[in-house]
């Protein structure tokens, strides 16, 4: 069964770059661009992985993590935080809102790739 | 009325005055006793027997001269907001006890003058208190219907009796206290119920005479005009009755000042000085209330009572002809009120006098020295009680000798002119620094001398003889020295004749020797500190108006003797604490004298607290230039002060300036902070592209579109970085205003088409349509590439801010007075009201720090108001624009 990734940011760049490196590493990949749009696709596709941005429009990482949090089917998900919000203050937020992992911008793609194998595995 | 049941209702009356002076006693603090009405109607003490019965008499037979006496007092109220005040503030500050007190005070503690002043005190005021008592024991007789008076001497008349139980009633609670100073509310609680009875029970006999003996005003006075002096009695007389009517008024106007116990319950039971302000307006109006009534009795009387029974007593005498002998009782309980009102407040005051001013100094202080504090409290406690007793005994002999030749009017006037003799010391004294201690005393006696020959010894000779040639023809034959009509001056009344002779030998006497004469340092200093106590109520304990040695241990055991230990104890650790002396001094200063003497005063009374103080500390003379150094030092002080108040509260102010400086600071800090956030953030956003990208292009079997896409992406990424970095560069060198502004004379129309071909791609691409309509030729003065800037930044937000196909963007432009108003709307979905403030700041955020904006909003909008302002021109957002957004802003127009 090939492993579910959601990736979750406005930039489309950014999100072509992961997007292209995941699909390599032969996984199944959904884009959203937006909390809410997150929150939509995950609920119905119940992804192994989320990577999710912090700063994004209508409804910003926090909010949509603690969404997800709400959802039992989701509780097996991991996810990562992937964002330029690089303060400490704000990393300790995140983890303590339940992310499985912080990883702050700009990042290596074979880091990312490797974190989200090893949490996996 | 059987005269046993009038006793018995006497004696339960005064039960019930004892009962009610225990109980205000024991309200310590309350609203009760210490209130305006209180005060005013304790003044109302003026009102004695005299005027419940005397008035009426008066009125009677010599028609409304009467007034004269209340016209006084009602002139000199409105005075005593100035003048009340200034004496009350001398008395409290003092511990002043007495009238006599403040005199002899006033002239350096003068012990023979405080003595002189009693001793004036006590001729006027004890005939008077016999007065009282005469009006007691006939309007007994009367009520009690004795129709043959039998003589059964002392013990058998019951005058005797009242007398004793008056002097019980003063000396139990005139004496709770032996600092004679301190309020007496029992006394006081008593004297505001008296003075309610009486004027209540004189109105009830007023309306009964007039609305139910006679038909209203009208009818008593239609028949009184028939009767035959009518006319004389009803008008002022002329002249020569008008300067009668003048001096009666000042004679009274003096009173209400001068008499022991109006000295006694204005200024020493004052509570609190504004009380007066209440006292000025209600005291005349009770006087109003009380007299109302009395020219009506009077004619009723004359026009139904027998000419032989006596005028005075008309009130009694009307019902009780009628039959009404509950009214009668009703007026006799009335008058007796305002008896025992005149006289216990009278006694009280006279034997703090006596004691404080005459037994005391000449006769007990060498004992009270040697006493314990104890015994001594006693001893005081004991010469006040005897002195009430004896002042009562000494009345009731008078009164047995001597009142039945005199009536109620005569003998009260008789007092007025003897009390008004205090009037030039006590007056001039307040206003005058030259007065002294001799010339006081000179003044005061001239003045006695010439009212004991023109008014007492005749008085006394016609007691005694049915005639006499030196009162008729003058002394040694000489016309012009008959008592009565001194100098020839024949047209006065016998009273009016000894006001004017005396007061004005008094005052000239008083004036001539104070002129004549300066007096010693201390009467200096103390003229001072009372002309002008405003300056000194500040002082420390008025510390500079002694000089010399003392020790604190001598002044100690002194008070020790006379307050007790605890109290001395007490009162010196308040007053070093006060002053932040240490308790280890030896050596007492001037502030410790002054402040025991103070504690004495109220004992001892100020003349024997002076000689103890004397006893115990070497005094040296100071000077009125020593007193006057340190009176302007204390004032440098004040100054000092007042300069450091300020100074302080200027530094208060600054500091406060300073705090809020700090926290914009802190703002501008905290928002640069955050902008630095968010230019960071900003600035990452295309990094990460461009370092995923390059990551991923290591990939050599990446198909080539795919890699021509992630190269693309990473050169958009790199022009965004650059257009980022020149934003934020831009921003800076505008704020710093470092940016030279190339300004010329432009025409805006031709800008804002510019403006609108740099966008015009975009628009097309989104499918907006931009609306401009051209306006008249206008002209501003501007940098063109600036407003060019400004221009496209509005355009592309109002395009961003758009929907695709549907957005129309409209510009207009408006001439104002200076200005030229540009506007780019849109229809949008506007600007949220939370953001309305703040889309222009430098350095904000949306409120929202985790949502980001549409692309670029985070600088544009900031860089658009700097350029503005920088043309003296502003922007802001239309609040009332409701379709989608309209941004305004300002341009000067060319001259």
């Amino acid at each position: 069964m090939k492993k579910k990734i959601l990736i979750v940011d406005d930039e489309p760049n950014i999100v072509m770059s992961l997007e292209y490196a995941f699909k390599k590493k032969a996984y199944e990949v959904f884009i959203a661009r937006d909390g809410t749009e997150a929150l939509e696709i995950a609920g119905e596709q119940l992804p192994h992985v989320i990577l999710l941005d912090i700063m994004m429009p209508k409804l910003d990482g926090y909010a949509t993590l603690k969404e997800l949090r709400k959802n039992k089917a989701l509780h097996r998900t991991k996810v990562i935080f992937l964002s330029a919000k690089s303060k400490l203050a704000d990393i300790e937020k995140g983890l303590q809102l339940g992310a499985d992992s912080y990883i702050t911008k700009p990042f290596s793609i074979k880091k990312v790739l490797t974190d989200v194998d090893k949490m996996i595995a | 009325m059987n005269n046993y049941l009038l006793i018995v209702i006497i004696v339960a009356y005064l039960a019930f005055l004892f009962f009610l002076a225990y109980w205000a006693e024991k309200q310590k603090g309350r609203k009760l006793v210490n209130n305006p009405y209180v005060y005013v109607l304790s003044l109302a003490i003026y009102c004695t027997a005299w005027t419940y019965y005397g008035s009426v008499g008066s009125a009677s037979h010599s028609g409304i001269s009467f007034l004269a006496i209340y016209l006084g007092p009602v002139i000199a109220l409105p005075l005593w907001i100035v003048v009340m005040r200034k004496i009350i503030r001398i008395s409290k500050q003092h511990k002043i006890s007495s009238i006599a007190d403040f005199v002899s005070l006033r002239y350096g503690n003068n012990r023979p003058l405080g003595a002189l002043v009693t001793l004036t005190c006590l001729l006027g005021i004890i005939p008077y208190i016999s007065l009282q008592l005469k009006a007691v024991s006939e309007t007994f007789a009367l009520v009690a219907n004795e129709t043959s008076y039998v003589d059964m001497g002392v013990f058998g008349d019951s005058t005797f009796y009242i007398a004793l139980l008056i002097a019980i009633f003063v000396a139990f609670f005139g004496t709770q206290s032996t600092d004679a100073s301190k309020g007496k509310r029992g006394i006081m609680a008593t004297i505001a119920l008296e003075s309610i009875l009486k004027l209540v029970f004189f109105l009830v006999i007023g309306i009964f005479v007039v609305y139910i003996l006679f038909d209203g005003t009208t009818d008593l006075y239609q028949k009184a005009v028939s009767t035959p002096n009518f006319q004389e009695l009803s008008s002022f007389g002329g002249l020569e009755n008008g300067f009668n009517w003048m001096f009666t008024i000042c004679l009274s106007f003096f009173a209400i000042f001068l008499l022991p116990r109006q000295f006694h319950v204005a200024v020493v039971e004052n509570q609190d000085i504004d009380h007066l302000k209440k006292a000025i307006w209600l005291f005349p109006l009770y006087l109003l209330l009380f007299n109302i009534f009395v020219i009506f009795i009077a004619w009723a009387g004359n026009l139904s009572l027998p000419a032989d029974v006596n005028n005075d007593y008309y009130t009694l005498l009307l019902p009780l002809q009628q039959g009404h002998t509950t009214l009668a009782l009703m007026v006799f309980m009335g008058g007796f009120s305002a008896v025992i009102s005149m006289i216990v407040v009278s006694t009280l005051a006279l034997s703090t006098m006596v004691s404080n001013n005459i037994i005391i100094p000449y006769g007990f202080i060498k004992k009270l020295v040697e006493g314990n504090p104890h015994e001594n409290a006693k001893s005081i406690k004991s010469i006040r009680r005897i002195a009430i007793f004896l002042l009562i005994i000494v009345a009731y002999f008078f009164y047995e000798r001597f009142s039945n030749q005199l009536s109620l009017y005569s003998i009260g006037l008789v007092a007025f002119v003897i009390i008004a003799q205090l009037a030039p010391s006590f007056f001039l004294g307040l206003f005058w620094r030259r007065g002294t201690a001799k010339a006081a005393k000179a003044g005061i006696t001239i003045g006695l001398l010439i009212v004991v020959y023109t008014l007492l010894v005749p008085i006394v000779v016609n007691a005694l003889s049915t005639s006499s040639t030196f009162v008729e023809k003058g002394l040694f034959g000489y016309e012009w020295l008959r008592p009565s009509q001194l100098f020839g001056l024949d047209y006065l009344t016998p009273e009016s004749n000894a006001f004017l002779w005396s007061l004005s030998f008094n005052s000239l006497t008083f004036i001539g020797f104070s002129l004549v004469a300066k007096g010693n340092y201390r009467e200096r200093n103390y003229a001072e500190m009372f002309v002008h106590h405003e300056n000194y109520e500040n002082l420390q304990e008025g510390a500079f108006v002694w000089k010399g040695e003392a020790y604190v241990d001598d002044i100690k055991r002194l008070l020790n003797r006379f307050l007790g230990e605890q109290r001395t104890l007490r009162a010196l650790t308040i007053f070093n604490r006060k002053y932040n002396i240490s308790e280890a001094e030896e050596k007492a200063d001037s502030r410790l004298i002054n402040f025991s003497e103070k504690l004495l005063t109220g004992t001892i009374g100020s003349a024997s607290a002076k000689i103890l103080l004397a006893s115990v500390s070497k005094e040296k003379p100071i000077s009125l230039v020593e007193v006057l150094n340190i009176l302007e030092e204390n004032k440098e002080t004040k100054a000092n002060n007042k300069l450091l108040f300020e100074k302080s509260k200027e530094l208060s102010q600054m500091a406060l300036k300073l705090q809020m400086a700090n926290e914009e600071l802190l703002q501008q800090d905290k928002l640069k902070d955050e902008f630095l956030d968010t230019v960071a953030h900003e600035l990452k956003t295309p990094i990460t592209s461009i370092k995923a990208a390059s990551e991923i292009l290591e990939d050599e079997d990446m198909p080539v579109l795919l890699r021509q896409q992630f190269l693309e992406n990473i050169s958009k990424d790199t022009d965004r970085l650059a257009k980022l970095i020149n934003n934020i560069l831009d921003l800076e060198k505008l704020s710093s205003d470092r940016t030279e502004l190339n300004i010329e004379t432009r025409s805006i129309n031709s800008t804002v088409k510019k403006a609108i071909q740099g966008v015009e791609r975009i628009a097309m691409q989104r499918g907006a349509k931009v609306d401009f309509r051209e306006s008249d030729y206008l002209q501003g003065m501007y940098d063109e590439d600036r407003i060019l800037q400004v221009l496209t930044n509005l355009l592309s937000n109002a395009l961003k801010f758009t929907e695709k196909e549907k957005g129309i963007i409209r510009i207009v432009i408006a001439e104002e007075e200076n200005d030229i108003a540009i506007a780019v709307e849109d229809n949008g979905r506007g600007i949220p009201e939370e953001d309305h403030n703040y889309i222009f700041e430098k350095f904000y955020q949306s409120k929202n720090q985790n949502t980001k904006k549409p692309q670029g909003s985070g600088f544009g909008l900031a860089i658009c108001k700097r350029i503005v302002e920088r043309h003296q021109g502003s922007i802001w957002a239309d609040r009332e624009f409701q379709k989608g957004a309209r941004l305004v802003f300002t341009l000067p127009k060319s001259a």
